[in-house]
């Protein structure tokens, strides 16, 4: 070690504070109670999605299957699929009112290991799309401590996703994330469960979206269309509490809320209310509202009052002001349970839910009649649809 | 300094939580295991939730679901 700190001392810094890190980790992982985690449940799920709003329709199934290897493994897979028809305001500006088709086929699995006192998961998903793709690898480690009443669990994901461009071949950029993650349920009474989540993310590369043009003045009754142009860099932090309450007529409340801020100048937060009511042995209904409210990126403008105006451009409404609000619903009918067999449980559901979207500095451009910067904000609605099967076994 | 005040908060919570009594008994936890009570009812469901909101909202993270639990075995 000395050697090494007299020709590296920068290599013996970076010993010295992981070494530190593993004792405060070894440290906090030593409180646990002799009672442990548990695998997730076996389980398998299909569901089909429908999303309807904006000019956009996406829909198309997923399949989810999670089974146990012995007492201590677990695996899961997933396949999901997204078929997408869009006339979106986005597409309307840069091409006139055509309509673009494109396909998304996601794939993930994970392996998840129990030893006595720790869960650890290894995951890798991957996403498809003709001029999108992803590979996301994730590690994460999870803890029951203080007699159970704790669960730490925290995490690390690394993606890699590489850019091309529909009708330019030469086109082909990347990027890539880095995610942190932590969080920790608490038992606060019998019938008191509270959860608080922290999420960091640093995304670099190519960040914006190939297609997507920024508007600016032209004369005072027109404008042109110029390509976004993004920072290379984002770090986003995001928090969150939630906390779920046992009614004493077997029903349950849910409440969350998150804050999310990052280095384009977003910032953000969501409140969820919820109430869960089962009813005779079989069903269960469930109904929440939620509303969601977000500043712009310092970089987005409506309306750009010239070509070039500042170094980073963007038009994309997801970084304009806006805020919208859900209400949704959902039932389960659940049946074959405990008729000994194969099967443990198995459930029908049906979840709808309404989102309302509502933009204070994003106008609608797509109407001509009016001059450049003074047509009506962009508002719409959209249906959101699951229907799916689950099966214990 | 903050990592000496870490450090010795978590030795003192370490000699001090392996014999903590808990306050909510396993017994007591029959309501915390209720299905209805968990943070993760459905999670190809609850995936797809947070996709449709991540695509069209600036925040992104901390969404939940995954991890966590009651600890009522």
């Amino acid at each position: 070690m000395r050697a090494a700190q007299k020709v590296v001392p920068g290599a013996v810094v970076v010993v010295t504070k992981l070494s530190r890190l593993l004792l405060v980790l070894s440290l906090l992982l030593s409180c646990i109670s002799a009672n442990a985690a548990v695998l997730p449940f076996e389980r398998a799920d299909v569901l089909y999605h429908s999303y309807s709003g904006g000019g956009i329709t996406i829909n198309g199934p997923a399949v989810l299957v999670r089974k146990s290897i012995g007492d201590s493994v677990s695996v899961s897979a997933k396949h999901y699929i997204d078929t997408i028809s869009s006339a979106s305001i986005d597409v309307e500006v840069i091409l006139g009112a055509s309509t673009y088709e494109e396909e998304r086929v996601e794939n993930a699995f994970s392996v998840d290991y129990l030893t006595e006192k720790t869960l650890m998961s290894l995951g890798f998903t991957n996403s498809e799309e003709n001029d999108f793709s992803a590979d996301t690898f994730s590690f994460g480690i999870s803890q029951d401590m203080f007699g159970d009443l704790t669960t730490v669990s925290m995490g690390y994901a690394h993606g890699s996703n590489t850019i091309g461009k529909t009708g330019d071949p030469n086109f082909s950029e990347n990027s890539q994330s880095d995610n942190f993650n932590l969080s920790i349920a608490q038992i606060l009474t019998k019938n008191l469960i509270m959860s608080a989540a922290l999420d960091v993310t640093t995304d670099a590369g190519f960040l914006n979206n190939p297609y997507r043009k920024v508007r600016y003045v032209d004369t005072p009754t027109t404008f042109l269309l110029e390509n976004e142009v993004y920072p290379k860099t984002r770090t986003s932090t995001a928090i969150a509490l939630r906390t779920r309450y046992f009614l004493p007529y077997r029903a349950a409340l849910h409440a969350e809320y998150r804050l999310f801020n990052d280095s384009w100048g977003i910032t953000s937060n969501n409140i969820e209310l919820g109430y869960t009511h089962p009813f005779t042995d079989n069903w269960i209904a469930e109904a929440h509202i939620r509303t969601y409210a977000q500043s712009r990126a310092s970089f987005y403008k409506d309306l750009f009052p010239f070509s070039n105006a500042q170094n980073f451009l963007a038009r994309d409404k997801e970084l304009s002001t806006f805020s919208n609000s859900t209400i949704g619903f959902g039932i389960s009918y659940e049946f074959a349970k405990g008729e000994g067999g194969f099967i443990d449980k198995a459930s029908v559901n049906l979840k709808f839910d309404h989102i309302q979207f509502n933009y204070k500095d994003f106008r609608d451009a797509t109407q001509t009649s009016f001059t450049p910067g003074t047509e009506p904000l962009y508002k719409f609605s959209a249906n959101v649809m699951q229907l799916f099967l689950s099966v214990w076994f | 300094m903050l990592y000496k005040a870490t450090l010795g908060l978590l030795l003192l919570l370490s000699l001090s939580a392996c014999s903590l009594e808990p306050w909510v008994k396993p017994y007591e936890r029959a309501n915390l295991a209720d299905p209805i009570m968990s943070f993760s009812q459905d999670p190809l469901s609850q995936g797809y939730i947070h996709h449709v909101y991540q695509a069209r909202e600036g925040a992104r993270g901390a969404e939940g679901g995954s991890g966590g639990g009651c600890g009522c075995n």
